[in-house]
């Protein structure tokens, strides 16, 4: 019987399909997008799926126009999301933005393709880390996801639900052109057994109600509309009763507060795997599908008698320097960070190494993906620290 | 103590809708917005809108900051997209009643693809622009609706480019109601806010509006209640216009309805969408 059930949850698929799966498995009722590759099929999935979960699908003029709409839509109580690629997330920064400050759950899927600008379209890339960070004005905090795997997008597609949820913030994300596009099998989820979470709102009678009064974890419940409370949301800076104020101490206690909440959640909200690193002499940091090529590589070189590990970083923003600090054990010598961009993450990871092994970028932006051995070349040239190995670039 | 008679005065009525607590407003002496919002909380009231199940949504600008003041959900959105955020949600959510507030910047400049597809579409939401002719808030640079020869800050020598008819937009873009009215002609402005609000589809309600600080002084109009006359002057009804060439037309504001008619409503049409997506048994990992 368990194995028939378990047969039935096999499933091949793609990346993206696993995301539209994973957002249907935590609540997601509404999409609002624009087509875009590589990431359609999300759309084209939803389109088909939602409307017999009673949700709904709305294909919108643009892209600024699609995250207006989800948070619109998010601000009457339905779980929303929205998908794109570079141009598309470009033009989303502005509502992202205004999501981050109105504390608007939503999901933002960018599966990154080659910039800038049209570039190529179907490649991969890992060149929006840093826009995901810091695409919108303003000093605002940021939650960010990538997978590695078709299981993985459909696993974190569910937990930037939760974390979105429960922390009232706009999650992204990141997928590259391969994950979403790979077709591997998945075993999913029983979904009885998923962990779903849902956010707090606001009761009480709407006299005296202060909308954006935080509770402890920095979170205020929120006030739906619909529900009888009347209340104000602006993008302007807001009082705990959400409307428009510019005092001083007020702007500082609200964008204060919007970053603590992130980080007196951020252990919670850390996912990172580690393989190899008790004894590791060289420590690869990875992520999305890079992490799959520096797996192999990893374990090619231990076969060659080289302590290497690995720390694959799920969560990529707040950025998990605890982990990547914890991840050095006593023997490390170097640290190499390969991505598909010119180096954007591997800045973070020099920070929280901070001078405690050499940190070597190693680039490709080829609009190829990463082969092991390219990875593995490098571990070999760190161990055997040949000359001018520190400071490279890749391909 | 006066004894209760039940009966309530105008001001008990309006007060229904307003914030009171937020007031004085932030708009400049003289501005015309304060007779627009009366007249949408005139509306309200006739109407008998219920404030728990109404969003009122708006752009950024002068006329946005509306919102702050009408006791509903309200919704301050970010400028030129308004219409996206309420159709989010208005579709997540037809119960609700959506009214949009925007200015003429908002609706036809940086917002002009969500006003045509809006419109497009049919959704059941009410626009109303308040079209001052300027960019008040950032101190009256031109417009998608600055009258060609008008100056603005950013028209030192007057102004070189066509005006949009907002009216004749919204209607060849698929709106199902459209008028115009001004903030001199309360009366009849109320009435079409009011159809606006009971029409089922996208309805849509320009205002001729009056910027007395920058479109006024700008422009040779000495005061405010001068910047109103101004526009009554220019005013004339539809039917009026029938009989003026087109380049008298064009000197003028035309206000009265120009569209009143019933088509399939978007937001309908996806819930009977739902209904036969669930019907069919065609997907076997259906719920």
């Amino acid at each position: 019987m368990n194995a028939m059930v378990e047969t039935q949850n096999i499933r091949m698929m793609q990346g993206n399909e696993a995301v539209a799966e994973g957002a249907l498995a935590a609540g997601c009722r509404f999409y609002a997008g624009y087509p875009i590759s590589p990431s359609s099929e999300i759309a084209e999935i939803l389109s088909a799926r939602l409307p017999r979960f009673g949700g709904r699908f709305i294909q919108m003029e643009d892209e600024i126009g699609s995250v207006a709409a989800i948070i619109g839509a998010s601000l009457t109580g339905a779980k929303s999301m929205t998908a794109t690629s570079g141009p598309g997330f470009s033009l989303m920064q502005e509502n992202l933005g205004y999501a981050s400050l109105a504390e608007i759950p939503i999901v933002i899927v960018n599966v990154m393709r080659v910039g800038p600008s049209t570039g190529m379209p179907t490649s991969p890339s890992q060149g929006d880390v840093m826009q995901a960070r810091w695409g919108t004005h303003g000093d605002h905090p940021v939650v960010a996801l990538a997978p590695s795997s078709v299981k993985e997008s459909f696993q974190l597609t569910v937990e930037a639900f939760n974390i979105s949820e429960e922390l009232r913030v706009p999650v992204i994300l990141l997928l590259d052109e391969v994950i979403g596009h790979m077709r591997e099998k998945v075993l999913l989820p029983d979904p009885g057994s998923l962990r779903v979470s849902e956010r707090k709102k606001a009761s009480g009678p709407r006299e005296g109600l202060l909308p954006y009064k935080p509770d402890a974890d920095g979170v205020p419940p929120m006030a739906l509309f619909g529900q009888g409370h009347r209340c104000h949301v602006t993008g302007l800076y807001h009082d705990e009763r959400g409307f428009a104020s510019s005092s001083p101490a007020n702007a500082s206690a609200l964008i204060r507060r919007l970053h603590d909440k992130i980080e007196m959640a951020k252990d919670r909200i850390t996912i990172t795997q580690g393989v190899g690193l008790d004894d590791a002499e060289v420590v690869v940091v990875a992520y999305g599908s890079t992490a799959r090529a520096s797996l192999r590589a990893v374990k090619d070189a231990r076969e060659k008698g080289i302590k290497a590990g690995l720390l694959k970083l799920m969560t990529i923003w707040p950025f998990p320097a605890e982990r990547v600090k914890a991840a050095l054990g006593p023997k490390v010598k170097h640290v190499i960070v390969p991505e598909m961009n010119l180096g954007q993450l591997v800045g973070e990871v020099e920070r929280a190494v901070y001078g405690a092994a050499p940190v070597t970028p190693v680039s490709k932006v080829s609009g190829h993906l990463f082969q092991p051995v390219e990875v593995l070349r490098v571990i070999e040239d760190a161990v055997a620290d040949r000359v001018g190995f520190t400071n490279r670039r890749g391909g | 103590m006066p004894e209760k008679t039940g009966v309530m005065t105008a001001e008990e009525k309006a007060r229904e809708h307003i914030r009171m607590q937020n007031l004085p407003h932030i708009w400049c002496p003289g501005c015309s917005n304060g007779i627009t919002t009366r007249a949408i909380v005139r509306a309200f009231e006739e109407t008998g809108v219920d404030p728990d199940k109404t969003v009122v949504v708006s752009g950024i600008g002068c006329s946005s900051r509306t919102t702050g003041y009408l006791d509903f959900d309200t919704l301050h959105t970010t400028h030129g997209r308004p219409l996206a955020f309420a159709t989010g949600i208005k579709l997540a959510n037809p119960e609700l009643k959506v009214v949009v507030i925007s200015g003429d910047g908002d609706t036809a400049a940086i917002g002009g693809n969500h006003f045509i597809h809006a419109a497009r579409r049919n959704i059941d939401i009410t626009h109303i622009c308040y079209n001052n002719s300027i960019y008040g808030m950032t101190g009256g640079q031109y417009s998608p609706t600055t009258h060609l020869g008008d100056r603005a800050t950013t028209a030192p020598y007057g102004h070189l480019e066509r005006e949009f008819d907002l009216c004749e937009l919204a209607q060849a873009a698929g709106a199902t109601y459209v008028a115009r009215g001004t903030a001199y002609h309360f009366v009849p402005l109320v009435n079409y806010i009011k159809k606006a609000l009971k029409h089922k589809g996208f309805s849509f309600v320009e205002v001729i509006s009056t910027c007395p600080v920058y479109y006024g002084r700008l422009n040779g109009i000495k005061n405010a209640p001068d910047h109103l006359q101004w526009v009554a002057d220019r005013s004339v009804t539809v039917k009026q216009a029938e009989k003026l060439t087109a380049e008298e037309r064009a000197q003028k504001y035309v206000i009265g309805e120009f569209v009143q008619k019933e088509a399939p409503e978007y937001v309908e049409n996806y819930m009977r969408l739902i209904e036969s997506a669930r019907g069919d048994n065609g997907d076997r990992n259906q719920k």
